[in-house]
């Protein structure tokens, strides 16, 4: 099958370059026959996002600041002149003060919570406000979220707290939009090692973590993750909506480390 | 010409789309070679595949040029 998602039109948004996950949701879908759109931040994602749709068969590469209502709005009127229909949206947006994801979550500032819960929880509410009146024909929503918002991750901290406050938000988004045929989901991913993620400390650690104890034995795949989006994303999942599905190679059923699996130290260097 | 500068090199080049003998050792990934700073930490996340180490913020943050960046991967690599 290669048309599964043939005449859909699908809003990608928080593709930053060829790691995003963003990007292997866009591929798996172009792949099956959705036309695309993308949404930036700043000149420095433009040039990067620019030739990532052109690859894809797509021109409309459109600015948006999430935390700024006046932008989304200007981003929709400037995809209403292209598309008179919207089916499908991603949202792969979020945003903390990196140096709020070390140390104690105790320590978070007021400031960096407030934008934090902007631009990574309420971000997908408005572009959903605007979005629900372009779904004329029902649609699927998607975000994406991590297993830090159920249990403690190391240095995962007030991103925890939003992706939490995210999850939550796709239950209420699905009962509001339930009645329209608008599906609301979100993808709970395993790590993966992206431009966001280079943020978040002991990454590399925490990768490896994952390989040695997830039932599956290994770490995931922005393609991976595509795959499974591109279902949520089409009329394969038409009865799924307000959903958390989990792409992490087994991981959030784990308890405890595998004891097969080696001990394993952080190699602390000075500084 | 040592083995890991070649190699730095060759990503160097791959990623910001500049001429072999432009990235000399004192060349400044941004002043020099055109970077932005997106490109810095993708710079960066490339060098940690290619040499399967980690580089830290602070340390990321004070590799500013291309022999910023041998010197680092060849003493933790």
């Amino acid at each position: 099958m290669t048309d599964l998602m043939a005449g859909k039109r699908g809003l990608i948004m928080g593709l930053a370059n060829d790691k995003s996950i963003a990007w292997g949701i866009a591929k798996a879908c172009a792949a099956q026959g959705a036309e695309l759109a993308f949404s930036y931040q700043g000149e420095a994602l433009k040039k990067r996002v620019g030739p990532l749709a052109e690859s894809l068969g797509s021109d409309i590469v459109i600015p948006c600041d999430v935390s700024e209502g006046a932008s989304i709005d200007a981003m929709f009127e400037a995809l209403r002149e292209r598309w008179d229909r919207l089916d499908f949206v991603v949202h792969a947006i979020g945003f903390s003060d990196k140096n709020e994801l070390r140390g104690r979550y105790l320590d978070t500032s007021l400031d960096n919570f407030l934008m934090t819960m902007n631009i990574s929880v309420y971000s997908f509410t408005a572009v959903m406000q605007r979005a629900e009146k372009m779904m004329t024909e029902g649609g699927s929503a998607l975000t994406l979220s991590y297993y830090g918002a159920e249990k403690v991750m190391p240095h995962y901290n007030v991103m925890g707290l939003a992706k939490a406050a995210l999850e939550s938000s796709v239950q209420y988004l699905a009962e509001d939009l339930g009645r329209d045929g608008i599906r609301v989901n979100a993808i709970s991913a395993g790590t993966i090692k992206t431009l966001a993620a280079s943020g978040i400390g002991d990454f590399r650690y925490i990768l490896k973590w994952n390989e040695y104890n997830s039932p599956l034995r290994r770490t995931v795949t922005t393609d991976e993750v595509g795959q499974s989006a591109m279902y949520l994303l089409s009329d394969l999942s038409s009865a799924v909506t307000g959903t958390i599905h989990h792409v992490d190679a087994g991981y959030h059923v784990v308890g405890m480390k595998n004891v097969d699996a080696p001990d394993m130290t952080l190699e602390k260097k000075d500084g | 010409m040592s083995d890991i500068e070649d190699r730095v090199r060759k990503k160097v080049v791959e990623h910001l789309g500049v001429e072999e003998d432009k990235v000399t050792e004192n060349a400044s990934f941004i002043d020099d070679l055109g970077a932005d700073s997106l490109d810095t930490v993708e710079l960066v996340m490339a060098f940690e595949e290619e040499f399967g180490i980690e580089i830290p913020d602070d340390a990321a943050e004070s590799i500013q040029t291309f022999g910023d960046a041998v010197n680092f991967i060849k003493s933790n690599s």
